[in-house]
């Protein structure tokens, strides 16, 4: 799986939330951009978790601030796994 | 010492004006939490967490602005506040041992009274250990940032009381959330474990916000399953559920498979102080290497005392316990009869919240159950789950039938007061 298809995933995981409809980009940041608050947050990573079957602790979640950080994430984690 | 603390990026440095003003002031971060509480009160509404109780008259009674009101949001569910042997206790000990210990249970903080409420803990639970904290709060903060290190692993419920969190944050274990409640969820996420490292679920008896009860029986099985040791925290199980009123662990079958339960001694027991119960062979050295039990002075020991003598008359409580199930059930069905929503279908536990649909029905709907006559929680996110706005009751054994009946029918003239009932 390349990136663009892990972005390609990770977009579509982002949609059910993406109430204003913001255009996706790497840059585009959780809490600034779509202004998730930690109840969304908790839905989305459970979410992409499943999707992957990977293991995002909270602690790890702490780092990812945006989308391109967590399609890096996503990918270190599954050539780890 | 300020030279050493200086960097090379100190602007004060830079500009020479060591003593200038703050350029940002570290408490614009609640200028918007600051402007929704101001907007709220200038509606006219009364401070739903600024509430004073004048007068304390029993478990189920208090003087809040000059008026009676009926106690329906205290956690007092076993009503043990007023017991007479209990405030006895409590006087006796304030008179032979002071008023507080001044210092920490691992230096001069333990008393005979500490080591006695260890004592009828143990013997309430049937447990080989007993350890005292100074609140609930910090028995939680204590056990997660203690007992797993880096390399192991905390499985929680994303439901999980704010003190389980925070000492999550306090210590350094990787954490890993599970959906609220889901047996699926929380086997998924523990067969991705990588196989090196310990691993803790930690789990609720009873969770405080919509007092739904865990399937523990289901959960305790897959945690063993994948071989993790399970604490569970029965702040709002001790007292009612199970044939010794241990919590809602006890009522499903589960005690053998439990390493830690957590507990407090605000709610059922009627004082304040928190506890961790465990069999566990080497359990004694938390009480050395768990900085919030170390690092606290120990209970007074008046509140030692009291709870001592709640928690031994705890254990023979069977006619409160049932009085207590039987309140819980009248008022949720009463409240579903009058058009009410609520958290859960029926009464899971003694605490039933009233989901509303927004903050202001909500403060509204507070403010005329208060002055009906009667006092509830109000709760809003991000307390809550999914963003719910809840008024949260939660009953006593020592509310009378009669005070039930009264409450309700303080729910049905507050609801059509402000225009929520029809």
């Amino acid at each position: 799986m390349t990136d663009e298809d892990t972005m390609a995933k990770i977009s579509g995981l982002i949609e059910p939330f993406n109430r204003k409809g913001v255009a996706l980009t790497p840059a585009t940041s959780f809490a600034r951009d779509l202004e998730w608050d930690s109840l969304t947050v908790m839905d989305f990573v459970a979410a992409v978790e499943d999707e992957f079957d990977i293991t995002i602790t909270m602690n790890m979640q702490a780092e990812i601030e945006t989308v391109g950080q967590l399609v890096d994430a996503v990918e270190q984690l599954r050539n780890d796994g | 010492m300020t030279e050493a603390l200086r960097t090379p990026m100190d602007p004060a440095d830079e500009t020479g004006t060591a003593n200038a003003a703050p350029a940002r002031d570290l408490f614009s971060k609640f200028d918007a939490l600051i402007a929704e509480r101001e907007a709220l009160l200038d509606s006219g509404v009364r401070d739903p967490f600024g509430l004073v109780m004048e007068k304390v008259l029993s478990p189920t009674l208090a003087i809040v602005k000059g008026r009676e009101t009926i106690l329906l949001g205290t956690y007092n569910y076993m009503g043990m506040t007023f017991d007479p042997d209990v405030i006895e206790a409590g006087r006796q000990a304030l008179t032979d041992f002071g008023s507080g210990t001044t210092g920490s249970r691992v230096l001069n903080g333990t008393y005979q009274g500490h080591k006695e409420v260890e004592e009828a803990l143990k013997d309430y639970y049937g447990t080989a250990h007993a350890m005292v904290f100074s609140t609930g709060y910090q028995a939680n903060l204590g056990l997660m940032s203690t007992i797993a290190g880096k390399e192991d692993y905390i499985i929680l419920d994303a439901d999980s009381h704010a003190s389980i969190y925070d000492g999550c944050a306090l210590g350094s274990a990787q954490i890993v959330r599970f959906r609220h409640n889901n047996v699926e969820d929380l086997e998924k996420r523990l067969k991705r474990l990588p196989p090196e490292g310990g691993r803790l679920v930690v789990l609720e008896g009873v969770y405080s916000m919509l007092g739904d009860i865990a399937p523990l029986k289901e959960m305790v099985e897959v945690s063993r399953r994948h071989g993790a040791m399970i604490a569970v925290d029965e702040a709002h199980g001790m007292g009612f559920f199970g044939a010794n009123g241990r919590g809602v662990f006890e009522e499903a079958g589960v005690e053998d498979q439990v390493d830690f339960v957590v507990g407090t001694f605000s709610k059922s027991v009627g004082t304040v102080g928190g506890f961790i119960v465990s069999n566990h062979p080497k359990f004694e050295v938390l009480r050395l290497v768990c900085r919030p039990y170390v690092f606290t002075a120990s209970l007074p020991p008046s509140v030692v005392a009291t709870a001592a003598t709640s928690i031994r008359k705890l254990k023979h409580a069977g006619n409160k316990r049932a009085h207590l199930w039987e309140n819980s059930k009248r008022l949720h069905q009463g409240l579903r009869d009058l058009g009410f929503t609520l958290a859960t279908p029926e009464a899971q536990s003694a605490i039933l919240a009233v989901l509303l649909p927004d903050q202001d029905i909500t403060v509204r709907m507070w403010q005329a159950l208060l002055e009906a006559g009667v006092y509830v929680n109000m709760a809003r996110p991000p307390a809550t789950p999914a963003g719910m706005y809840l008024l949260r009751c939660s009953l006593c054994a020592e509310h009378s039938s009669e005070q039930v009946g009264d409450i309700l029918a303080m729910f049905e003239s507050a609801g059509k007061a402000i225009g929520y009932l029809s």
